[in-house]
């Protein structure tokens, strides 16, 4: 029986063995060699000499990194709420039909969301191109002239927001749909005898009952958003990075472009204890309106 | 008694009449909420139909300042150039094999350290599971600096390998995993005991075939997720023949000159994999997706 325990804890340790081999060299070893890093001035490749606390003294002085706070913060707020709303709205829109009809809609909506971004970049480039793009009709109707989105500063963000929501719509969208799906059509018919409004089955019926997953899609949004680079990054490319700049960006451009390996780590770790309080924080929230 | 019957008919008469009226206007509002659903739907679909009618245009009507949401002639002029002139047959393959890869290794070590998870009992294992779970929240994106200096300090910049490694972190197929091997019927495994199987025997005979749907299912997202992966693919690969597509059609510009239709047919060739793995098994992706964000179902 002994003997059989511990053959039962080697097999388990040699199940483990890959999965802790790249858990470990690939996730914990540079989690800590990121921490050290940071207290270093070294380049990209190569040594470094500690320095402390410098790099992060920097940081709390360097007006780039604030100005990619901000935006970051910008970001987030333009995203994450209005992404979750219209996905819960369409979901509701999607869920009232049925059958075949049902798979095509959803199709429609959810297709962007397995783009690659390169390619929702192409597809929105083109759809604003300040010359042969169809959205050129709506912004000359709005501003009297064309419009070259990406180009103009305050328009920036809103667009990659807008672009954003588009694309990653469709994930919200499934997630509302099974939670619409488990509610039970009873409550709706018997609102339905009570003469109840849309308004008011919304209000009394839907919201309360899908919150939890609400507050999943907000959670997982806000996360994903605070890493926003990909398509601040690409539909920058050709103008000036600096007035639009995100944390991740701000990252890659210490890090890859000016060589400031232990500075970029500096930022690396404040991204980290970012997003694991909000992660944190959101979490706890969630739950405490969970059950109330 | 008369009194009450009446009284019951008319509460009888009176739901009967506020259903009617319900379903009544349930008929003409639900008419314009599915024309707004479509119409809705149309647009959002709408920049996808662009950008491919527009990658199937000759070069001189794409520049046309009408709007014509046909081709007046069908030209595969774009696409033929893009494969001609760009690396992308290269790029498809290494998208193919990175993606291949992480699916693979990811599948493989997390269904196994799931199995160890759920089944087995060995020191160390709460510790384990809640390091996985912490790494959930961790943003592996922040450690993309440190990650390249791994990646050249073992001389894997520019090769497969160096695109592949740092995508294996994925805590959630695991914990997937874990779920699903915990809700198998442990008569299963007892009546194996019986029989003297080895665990692998158990692992590979029952557990594995019991949840390939989930394998499926994970396999799927995980394939979609590397081939989309833009950051990390971008930094791990400076070499143009080494680029995955998704990279590969935003970084060599001169590829493409300032070709519109040129620029969307690589664009289109970048999603036509993915896109048509997603139309043939939407049942399936939508599952996995769910199953990745935690919902069972």
């Amino acid at each position: 029986m002994i003997r059989n325990q511990r053959s039962e804890v080697v097999v388990a340790y040699l199940l483990i063995l890959p999965f802790a081999l790249t858990y470990g060299v690939l996730f914990l070893w540079p989690t800590v060699q990121m921490v050290y890093l940071s207290f270093t001035d070294a380049p990209l490749i190569g040594a470094g000499t500690w320095i402390g606390l410098e790099n992060y003294v920097e940081m709390f002085d360097d007006r780039r990194f604030w100005t990619s706070v901000k935006n970051t913060a910008y970001f987030v707020a333009l995203t994450v709420i209005p992404n979750t709303l219209i996905g819960l709205g369409i979901a509701m829109m999607v869920s009232r039909l049925k059958g075949w009809q049902q798979s095509v809609i959803l199709a429609m909506f959810f297709l962007p969301y397995i783009l690659p971004v390169s390619v929702v970049y192409r597809i929105w480039a083109w759809m604003f191109n300040l010359q042969f793009g169809i959205m050129q009709y709506p912004l000359t109707w709005i501003f009297g002239e064309k419009t070259p989105v990406f180009r103009t500063q305050w328009m920036f963000m809103p667009a990659v927001a807008f672009v954003t929501i588009w694309w990653t719509c469709g994930f919200n969208i499934l997630l509302f749909l099974s939670g619409l799906r488990s509610i039970s059509t009873d409550i709706y018919e018997a609102a339905a005898l009570d003469n109840a409004n849309r308004w008011t089955i919304f209000r009394r019926i839907t919201w309360p009952l899908i919150w939890p997953v609400t507050a999943l899609v907000l959670t997982i949004q806000l996360i994903l958003q605070l890493k926003i680079f990909d398509q601040v990054y690409l539909f920058v490319q050709g103008g000036r990075p600096d007035p639009s700049m995100v944390l991740v960006q701000y990252i890659y451009s210490q890090a890859f472009q000016k060589n400031e390996g232990g500075y970029a780590a500096a930022i690396s770790v404040a991204l980290f204890v970012i997003v694991i309080v909000f992660s944190v924080l959101q979490f706890q929230f969630l739950r405490a309106r969970g059950e109330k | 008694m008369s009194a009450v019957e009446s009284q019951s008919a008319d509460a009888k008469a009176a739901t009967s009449s506020a259903r009617s009226r319900a379903i009544k206007s349930l008929d003409i509002g639900g008419l314009i909420l599915t024309l707004i659903t479509v119409i809705f739907a149309v647009l959002w679909a709408f920049p996808i139909y662009w950008g491919m009618v527009t990658s199937l245009k000759p070069e001189s009507q794409v520049i046309s300042d009408t709007v014509e949401f046909l081709p007046r002639t069908w030209s595969f002029e774009a696409y033929w150039h893009v494969m001609v002139n760009t690396m992308i047959g290269r790029w498809y393959v290494n998208s193919l094999v990175t993606s291949l890869g992480v699916t693979a290794i990811t599948l493989v070590t997390s269904a196994l350290t799931a199995y160890a998870l759920s089944q087995l009992r060995f020191p160390g294992r709460t510790v384990l599971w809640f390091l996985i779970l912490a790494s959930f929240m961790v943003p592996l994106t922040a450690l993309i600096v440190n990650h390249f200096i791994l990646m050249a300090q073992l001389s894997l910049i520019n090769t497969w390998m160096g695109v592949i490694l740092p995508q294996l972190i994925h805590p959630v197929v695991i914990i997937v995993y874990k779920n699903f091997f915990d809700s198998v019927p442990k008569e299963y495994r007892e009546a194996a005991k019986m029989d003297s199987a080895s665990e692998w025997r158990i692992f590979s005979r029952i557990y594995l075939p019991m949840n390939w749907g989930v394998t499926t299912a994970l396999s799927i997202v995980i394939f979609i997720g590397a081939w989309n992966n833009f950051l990390w693919p971008f930094l791990a690969v400076s070499r143009p023949e080494m680029m995955n597509v998704a990279v590969g059609i935003t970084q060599v510009n001169d590829a493409f000159g300032v070709q519109y239709a040129r620029e969307l047919a690589g664009a289109m060739m970048a999603a036509m994999l993915v896109a048509v793995l997603y139309l043939i098994f939407q049942r399936r992706v939508t599952q996995a997706i769910m199953l990745s964000a935690g919902v069972k179902g």
